[in-house]
């Protein structure tokens, strides 16, 4: 039983790091997809004995919105707003996977500083917890593009959830259910938005979105 | 009565979707506040008792929040109708770069303006905090169309930033509240404040802490504590000025109140010297930045952004030293939200004006348009903390409080800041209001100075004066019961 939930842990982590490589932005959507619903059946094999029916509910309610709502929203904006295929990173590959690798190491001292109560007996998941939403944080901070951004929220948000569902199942379902239809309503808000960025941008680059700042002294009226 | 509460915003914003008449939807819209505003005093006046396991109940904190929202929303809501059948005529060409956008629809504006309220009343009222995460975080959803109302790169740029920068933000708080749960896991404690409260001291002190820094970073992000506070000038400059006044005013709160919540658990718990020692840092950090950039500004809508997260920085510091500081740092919320949101109400009145959001093209304000410019500069004694004024009194309390407790160093820098700050906002002040008015041949079109949009910043700035020399006893008490919950007990 909880051999399989650990493996699930490892494929976690390994997606993170197929995340941090993979230079098409099809497959990243896939990759996070595929992410989500692994990390969805975690809660189901991590409790001990048959899982309840309302954790099946739940646990079919994420995958569903993970693994097909989500992966259709963000590749219907991509193809909507033409974008390139690729996912334009502003660092290199081996640098993206070394700082993962850091980020898992400096993970795994961490979980050791926070023991897990008894109650889980899955090993790695304050690690891999946060492992992955480093990687999201990697993916919204070197990568050029609105989606990748939205992508990165969705990893951050896996990693949150590999490590809160797998303990608190016993959460009251509506908190859970508000929870979850606020990360629903803000991806579908983010598609929107990225929709209207294609349009009045004519691209998607967010890092060309840098009109509005202090830093640079900003055209004196005359200029266009 | 609180389901009431969240539900007469709720329906209504459902309502203004389907209105088609314009005076109609803006009637809803002023009514609904109103409405809004009554319940709230009625609450006020009764004071019902919190159910503990209740998901919803109000606390004297919950209830300071819950007013400055609702006073707030009814000042902008007021506002809203005179600004809005302005905008309906404007040709809505760009102040500063002169190219031509549309408006966002009306209906989803005022329907996502009082939906915008139910999440904020949700997030006053909840006891639950994974309620109070999903509350906050349809507030910054609810939030994003109102700043997109003008439909152009700049306020696209600014909604972006706002969407993803607080929403990541909030993420991070969302796993502080599962650190929180894994504190009391052995417990029991669950999310419930009721229960967490009660348990503190038997909490996992690690996990807490924890638990402690990514809710204060997840929150702290919405707030606009430096140096997560990107998003907020941006957006702050690129929405309407009724928008940037709930943002500064009641929406910087509500995120605040998230804080204090985690808070108040860590002081139970007996860890107030680990936060008060962050609240400091951040607060200082805050005032920093706030002093740094209001100096060289450009464009007064930043400035008064600026100015807004160098009170949350007051207000966090006056929380972290605890004591007499934390009386003066929620009555500083109070007058600092009245005071900013009719700052940002004239801000309004002088863009419609004067076409831009240049500091250096505002000239003459007393000449051009002389009410606004009264109130402009009172607005100006009032943030910076000139006597008699609730901001000069809440600031006060807090450098007494820091002297008190020994801590001359952040006394000092936060006297050297709110220096800094002050001479930054009197040089811009001064220059936009005192000068020669441009002799612009546009004057033949000028829509001129409305009462409408005027007088709510004026209420709003005598409730301020008033709070500077008179305290109602109904409002210390709700401010000491406050202070007890976080404990800043004196």
């Amino acid at each position: 039983m909880h051999t399989t939930a650990e493996l699930i842990i490892v494929a976690i982590i390994l997606l993170d790091l197929s995340l941090a490589v993979s230079g098409s932005l099809a497959t990243c959507i896939r990759l996070a997809a595929a992410q989500g619903v692994i990390a969805a059946i975690l809660p189901l094999l991590a409790g001990s004995g048959a899982p309840e029916s309302r954790a099946v509910i739940f646990s079919s309610t994420v995958i569903l919105l993970k693994g097909v709502i989500f992966p259709w929203l963000l590749t219907r904006a991509r193809v909507k707003a033409n974008a390139r295929k690729d996912v334009e990173p502003f660092i290199g590959y081996p640098a993206s996977i070394i700082l993962c690798l850091g980020a898992f190491a400096a993970a795994s001292w961490l979980g050791t500083r926070l023991p897990l109560p008894e109650t889980t007996r899955v090993a790695w998941i304050v690690p891999a917890s946060l492992a992955t939403i480093f990687t999201g944080f990697l993916l919204i901070t070197t990568r050029a593009k609105a989606i990748t951004q939205v992508l990165g929220y969705l990893v951050i948000e896996n990693g949150i959830y590999v490590f809160g569902l797998a303990l608190f199942v016993e959460q009251p379902l509506m908190v859970e259910l508000a929870i979850l239809l606020d990360i629903f309503v803000a991806v579908f808000v983010m598609g929107i938005t990225i929709f209207h960025i294609s349009r009045e941008f004519d691209h998607i680059d967010t890092d060309e979105l840098s009109q509005l700042s202090d830093w640079h002294p900003q055209r004196d009226g005359e200029a266009k | 009565m609180i389901t009431l509460l969240m539900l007469v915003p709720l329906l209504s914003g459902l309502m203004a979707f389907l209105i088609s008449d314009d005076g109609r939807r803006r009637g809803l819209l002023v009514a609904a506040s109103a409405l809004h505003l009554a319940l709230t005093i009625s609450i006020f006046v009764a004071r019902p008792e919190i159910v503990p396991g209740d998901w919803f109940g109000l606390d004297a904190l919950g209830l300071l929040f819950l007013g400055i929202t609702s006073v707030l929303f009814f000042g902008a809501s007021v506002y809203a109708v005179k600004y809005l059948s302005f905008e309906k005529y404007d040709p809505g060409e760009d102040s500063d770069e002169g190219f031509i956008f549309n408006n966002q629809p009306e209906a989803v504006f005022i329907g996502c303006l009082l939906l915008f309220l139910s999440a904020m009343t949700a997030v006053t009222v909840s006891r639950h905090l994974g309620m109070l995460w999903a509350a906050v975080e349809a507030t910054t959803l609810l939030s994003a169309p109102l700043i997109y109302f003008h439909r152009h790169k700049r306020s696209l740029e600014a909604t972006w930033k706002y969407l993803l920068i607080c929403s990541v933000g909030i993420a991070l708080a969302l796993m502080g509240n599962l650190f929180l749960g894994a504190a009391g896991i052995k417990a029991g404690a669950g999310l419930d404040l009721e229960s967490l409260l009660s348990k503190a001291a038997v909490l996992d002190p690690a996990w807490l802490k924890a638990a402690f820094l990514f809710l204060f970073v997840g929150y702290g992000t919405k707030m606009g504590l430096a140096p997560f506070h990107t998003w907020l000038p941006d957006a702050h400059s690129e929405s309407p000025a009724l928008v940037s006044a709930l943002l500064s005013g009641a929406l910087l709160n509500c995120a605040f109140l998230g804080i204090l919540r985690a808070a108040q658990v860590c002081v139970g718990a007996g860890l107030a010297g680990f936060t008060g020692d962050i609240f400091i840092l951040f607060g200082l950090l805050s005032l920093m930045t706030a002093a740094l950039f209001i100096l060289g500004q450009r464009d007064y809508k930043r400035m008064l952004a600026y100015s807004s997260i160098e009170h949350m920085g007051i207000l966090s510091l006056g929380v972290g030293l605890g004591g007499g500081a934390v009386y003066g740092a929620l009555l500083n919320a109070v007058a600092h939200s009245l005071t900013k949101a009719g700052l940002f109400f004239v801000s309004g009145v002088i863009l419609a004006a004067y076409k831009t959001k240049q500091i250096s093209e505002v000239k003459g304000l007393f000449r051009r348009l002389p009410k606004t410019g009264i109130l402009w500069l009172a607005g100006f004694f009032l943030i910076t903390g000139t006597p008699p004024s609730g901001i000069f009194l809440g600031k006060l309390m807090i450098l007494t409080a820091a002297l008190a407790g020994g801590h001359y160093a952040a006394a000092a820098a936060y006297l050297f800041f709110l220096a800094v700050v002050f001479a930054g906002l009197g040089r811009i002040f001064l220059e936009m209001t005192f000068g020669e008015a441009p002799q612009a041949g546009t004057a033949g079109k000028l829509p001129g100075e409305s009462r409408q949009m005027l007088i709510p910043a004026a209420c709003f700035f005598v409730c301020v004066i008033v709070l500077g020399l008179y305290m109602p006893g109904w409002l210390t008490d709700i401010i000491y019961g406050a202070q007890r919950l976080i404990g800043g007990v004196i």
